[in-house]
């Protein structure tokens, strides 16, 4: 019996798995924190500049930012398939899925990439001292939009690329895990994965559809 | 009792060698590879600390240049806020005391509780590496736009460090809740727990929610010196007074991060010692998690002289009064557990009772600071230093020296040297108040912190604080030197040495690996010490309607 829990500590799987999930929401908590933040100080700096925020807004490509969320968000069906395929014991399809779902986060982090290089080739990415050009009112602010910008869809990019890692560690392990470890796995990753996403949910109106 | 199954092994003789420690998951292990990290830290930043009080023995800057001094304090508080007090109970007693306390082999992710060791230790790399590169001369508040424009020290590697130690608070935080909810033994109600295990519960809801915050706004300062990014320079459209609220917002839970744990070792020792069950057991349980909740609301109590709206800190003021009031109502409770209590002096209970009083102390001068007006007059000077160390010094560190005493049989089957216990313990309590109660008087007559040179006239006060830190060093070396020396030469202590009540106590000392010979089932509420005197009480408050 104790052969198929992972810690010492639990008497029953059934009581691990419930402790995992329960660790991950608290874990999600926590992250919610730390976006929520950076949101917070975005919102009330859009509240202040609010001209300023919506002319730089459309210099943002609408068309890749809803492509990336379309990516994003079947990433995450792909997740919840994967999830599912693995309660009803359905292994290789499962892992199937979980491969989909992080070449489809590769696929979002490579239009984030095109997306940058095209910023800053328009001169509206003030990172590593590039000049700021920018034809529209009050200036400053703008670059203050474009700041936050990459603060904020860098550091849910760095999420993305530490959910492939772990969607793809939990795949180089697959076949030396136990069945039971396996199903517990893809909902905690899972769980996260979709934590990822929303975040980008909350992001995408927030910076691309101001005043559109 | 006596059919139950004999307690075999011991948990510090289960495997040997570097290899055994260093890649344990016992709880209880790595409970002591903190505590050893982090004795080395207290004493790094302590160096840092006497450096400073012998540089203020004179008013000219004789001993070290302006430049040195401003990074001696900015070491000493980075090393002790992030690297000692924030991890110190939680990490150390905590770790090992938790599982025990609940009557659980074991956290409930004991691979997480390594690797936040190991992320704790990757964090302090950076952060070493910014000492003895040339250290980082911001304080340990990192205030833009000193920090993020100014600077030519080494922030970032300084900020990264702190920034990763975070990711270990959150670790730690996130196994304590889990394992709280969902280890605890049969019978052994959230009403039954003893405090210890509610201060570290709140204490682990603070650092989950508050560390994230923390580590956006160190981000956003590693990304503008590194990447040109302007969240906070207003020539960039930034705004520098936003980092202090982002920063507050984290640090000022995390004051309560390191305090709330040390109010927890406080309530096990003073029941213990007075035999008395904890009065007003449940209002000491819900003020913990009070004094969690409005730690997020307080934040502006920091900006009163920051160009902050006047309206703004009229609302943290208040809010900073109401914080007030869940920490009078422990000290209240603590007082009346002693009452008519058969008390005896052990060391432990010396500590405790140095805390009582030196936490009701600081705790007072802060209402001080929070008045606005009376902040406006002493913002920034030696009141403000003086009271956040009788909170953080007087207050913590007494009790996590008393709940080392208190835990030390325990924790390595060894008995401490108690006359020697009772010593440090006093000259501690000396050295404490003569270093910081001259600090108060500075303060009020207007020396700021942090400035390397004074007027001559201050220069009575800073010999007496300086003399005081002198005492205080030995106050806390002499536990380093008898503590180690019992590691050795200790009496053998018998599992419950103390006669206290607790989980921790119905195990052997040292504990086996798995801490219980078989899980316990709890039928009693916690502190449930004989009251002998006091049988008569029928409607005594001691008694919760758990009994």
């Amino acid at each position: 019996m104790t052969g198929s829990v992972e810690s010492v500590a639990f008497d029953t799987r059934h009581r691990e798995q419930a402790a995992d999930t329960f660790g991950m929401w608290v874990f999600i908590g926590s992250e919610a924190m730390l976006f929520g933040s950076i949101m917070l100080v975005f919102l009330i700096a859009h509240i202040s500049y609010g001209p300023a925020f919506a002319a730089a807004s459309k210099h943002l490509s609408l068309t890749l930012g809803t492509v990336n969320t379309a990516v994003l968000i079947t990433s995450s069906f792909a997740m919840a398939l994967a999830h599912l395929l693995s309660t009803a014991r359905r292994w290789r399809d499962a892992a199937l899925a979980l491969t989909a779902t992080a070449l489809l986060g590769i696929v979002f982090l490579a239009i984030k990439g095109s997306e940058y290089a095209m910023e800053f080739h328009e001169g509206i990415a003030p990172v590593l001292g590039a000049p700021f050009t920018f034809d529209g009112p009050d200036p400053v602010h703008a670059q203050l939009f474009f700041s936050l910008y990459f603060a904020m869809t860098a550091l849910h990019g760095l999420h993305l690329i530490g959910g492939i890692a772990v969607v793809g560690w939990l795949l180089a392990f697959w076949r030396r895990t136990g069945p039971a470890s396996r199903g517990r796995r893809v909902q905690a990753v899972g769980l996260y994965w979709h934590f990822v996403d929303v975040v980008w949910v909350f992001l995408f109106p927030v910076l691309y559809l101001i005043d559109r | 009792m006596s059919s139950q199954p004999a307690i075999v092994g011991n948990y510090l003789r289960e495997g040997a060698g570097v290899g055994s420690w260093l890649l344990t998951t016992d709880h209880k292990r790595i409970a002591w590879l903190y505590l050893a990290s982090l004795t080395a830290f207290f004493f790094l930043g302590g160096f840092f600390a006497l450096m400073i009080r012998i540089e203020l023995a004179t008013p000219a800057g004789d001993l070290v240049s302006d430049a040195v001094y401003n990074r001696l304090f900015s070491l000493h508080g980075i090393i002790m806020v992030w690297f000692f007090l924030v991890p110190s109970i939680p990490a150390t007693l905590g770790n090992f005391l938790l599982p025990l306390m609940i009557g659980a082999r074991d956290l409930a992710f004991p691979r997480l509780n390594l690797a936040s060791w190991y992320v704790f230790i990757l964090g302090s790399l950076f952060t070493l590496a910014s000492v003895v590169l040339g250290g980082v001369d911001t304080g340990w508040t990192f205030y833009t736009p000193l920090s993020s424009i100014y600077s030519d020290s080494y922030v970032s590697l300084a900020a990264f460090g702190v920034f990763v130690v975070g990711f270990s608070s959150i670790m730690t935080g996130v196994n304590f809740i889990v394992t709280v909810h969902k280890l605890r033994a049969p019978g052994l109600t959230w009403f039954r727990l003893p405090i210890f295990v509610w201060t570290l519960y709140a204490t682990s809801l603070v650092m989950v929610l508050a560390t994230p915050v923390l580590a956006a706004s160190l981000i956003l300062i590693v990304l503008e010196r590194a990447f040109g990014l302007g969240v906070f320079d207003p020539r960039l459209g930034g705004d520098p007074l936003l980092f202090q609220h982002l920063f507050w917002f984290y640090s000022h839970p995390a004051v309560y991060i390191m305090i709330l744990p040390g109010m927890g070792v406080v309530s096990e020792i003073l029941p213990c010692f007075s035999r008395r069950p904890l009065f007003g057991y449940t209002s000491v349980a819900l003020a913990s998690m009070a004094i969690a909740v409005f730690g997020f609301l307080v934040w502006g109590h920091h900006m009163f002289v920051s160009g902050q709206s006047t309206y703004a800190g009229v609302v943290f003021s208040f809010l900073s009064f109401c914080v007030a009031i869940p920490s009078a109502i422990k000290v209240f409770n603590w007082s009346l557990t002693l009452r008519k209590g058969e008390i005896t002096f052990e060391a432990p209970m010396l500590y405790a009772l140095f805390f009582l009083a030196l936490f009701t102390f600081g705790g007072l001068s802060g209402l001080f600071l929070a008045a606005l007006a009376v902040d406006v007059h002493v913002h920034d000077t030696y009141f403000v230093v003086a009271h956040f160390h009788y909170i953080m010094v007087g207050g913590m560190v007494m009790a996590y020296m008393g709940g080392l005493h208190f835990w030390w049989p325990k924790m390595t089957g060894r008995l401490y040297p108690e006359t020697l216990g009772r010593i440090a313990a006093v000259t501690t309590f000396i050295g404490f108040n003569l270093t910081f109660l001259p600090q108060f008087v500075l303060g009020f007559n207007g020396m700021p912190r942090r400035y390397h040179t004074y007027p001559p006239e201050f220069q009575f006060w800073h010999i007496l604080s300086s003399a005081g830190a002198v005492v205080l060093a030995a106050g806390y070396l002499m536990p380093l030197y008898y503590l180690g020396r019992s590691l050795f030469r200790g009496a053998k202590a018998p599992g419950n040495p103390w006669d206290a009540t607790g989980l921790e106590w119905q195990t052997g000392s040292p504990p086996p690996p798995h801490n219980f010979a078989v899980t316990p089932v709890v039928t009693r509420p916690a502190y449930d010490y004989p009251m002998k005197g006091l049988e008569h009480e029928r409607f005594s408050p001691h008694r919760g309607t758990a009994g």
